[in-house]
């Protein structure tokens, strides 16, 4: 799956930031605990979170991670979308909850990371 | 290659900065050629170090040693020390205030992650004067060659 999937899916406008690569999208995690993606030891394509702040960007500079989700229509700051675009990292926010966005993105094929 | 040293101060409490030094020494393994895997293995290791320093312990310095075998990372700080290290190391353990649990830290998981992805592990913590964090992460998996 590529980012504009996910965009299209998710209704999030425009990514914020440089898609870079445009690779293969095939997993995600979805979580507000950055310690717990960490501890997962996969590498999460995606990551769907209800937090916005610096660190999600480091923790998916840290796990190759391609695309960023912020859920509920939180906007990230200039500061997280220079860092994100620093880090080579893609930011989508859409309007959905965890739930919902999570279950869209499985039914079209993305699956846990592990 | 000769083994390379890079080192790194790391404010305290900034939580916009934190993870540079990492970010740093990611960036140099990716230009070295190392496996995605062991990158992973030393991202996760020091990002969650250099976040305790952050959080827990007003900062420190970094230092990375890098050779064509291993990656072995020294983090030393003035902080406060760990009282219990056996508690502290236990999965779910944290002293985090709320306010580092909003960041999406505190879950007391970087200490047994750290150890999970390191394969030398050592820490030295006294109370009142600081902690050592030494690790180190062999490019062939858990043996040295
Ligand atoms: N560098 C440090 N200086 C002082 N205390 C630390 C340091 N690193 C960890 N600790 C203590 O160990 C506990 C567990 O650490 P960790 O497993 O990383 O969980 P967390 O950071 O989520 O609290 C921390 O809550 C803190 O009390
Ligand atoms: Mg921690």
């Amino acid at each position: 799956m590529k980012i504009a999937e996910i965009a299209t899916l998710l209704e999030t406008g425009a990514p914020l930031g440089r898609i870079q690569g445009d690779r293969d999208l095939t997993t995600a995690y979805a979580g507000d605990m950055l310690s717990d993606v960490l501890a997962l030891g996969g590498q999460p394509d995606v990551l769907l979170t209800g937090l916005v702040n610096p660190q999600v960007i480091r923790t998916a500079e840290m796990l190759d991670t391609a695309c960023v989700v912020f859920l509920r229509g939180k906007a990230p700051t200039e500061q997280i979308l220079s860092l994100a675009e620093s880090c080579g990292v893609c930011v989508l926010t859409t309007g959905k909850e965890m739930y919902e966005a999570c279950g869209l993105l499985y039914g079209a094929g993305l699956r846990p990371a592990q | 290659m000769t083994a390379i040293t890079r080192t790194y101060q790391v404010p305290g409490n900034d939580f916009a900065r934190a993870g540079e030094a990492s970010g740093h020494i990611k960036r140099i393994l990716k230009e070295l050629g190392f496996s995605p895997e062991m990158i992973r293995r030393v991202a996760i290791t020091t990002y969650e170090a250099e976040i305790n320093m952050v959080i827990h312990a007003g900062g420190g310095t970094v230092t990375a040693t890098i050779s064509p075998q291993a990656v072995a990372v020294v983090f030393e700080d003035h902080g406060p020390g760990i009282p219990d290290l056996e508690l502290a190391m236990q999965a779910g353990w944290s002293t985090a205030p709320q306010n580092i649990r909003d960041l999406g830290f505190g879950a007391g998981m970087g200490l047994p992650n750290i150890q999970k992805y390191s394969d030398v592990f050592e820490i030295k913590t006294a109370v009142g004067q600081g902690t050592t964090l030494s690790v180190t992460i062999f490019a062939e998996g858990k043996e040295p060659i």
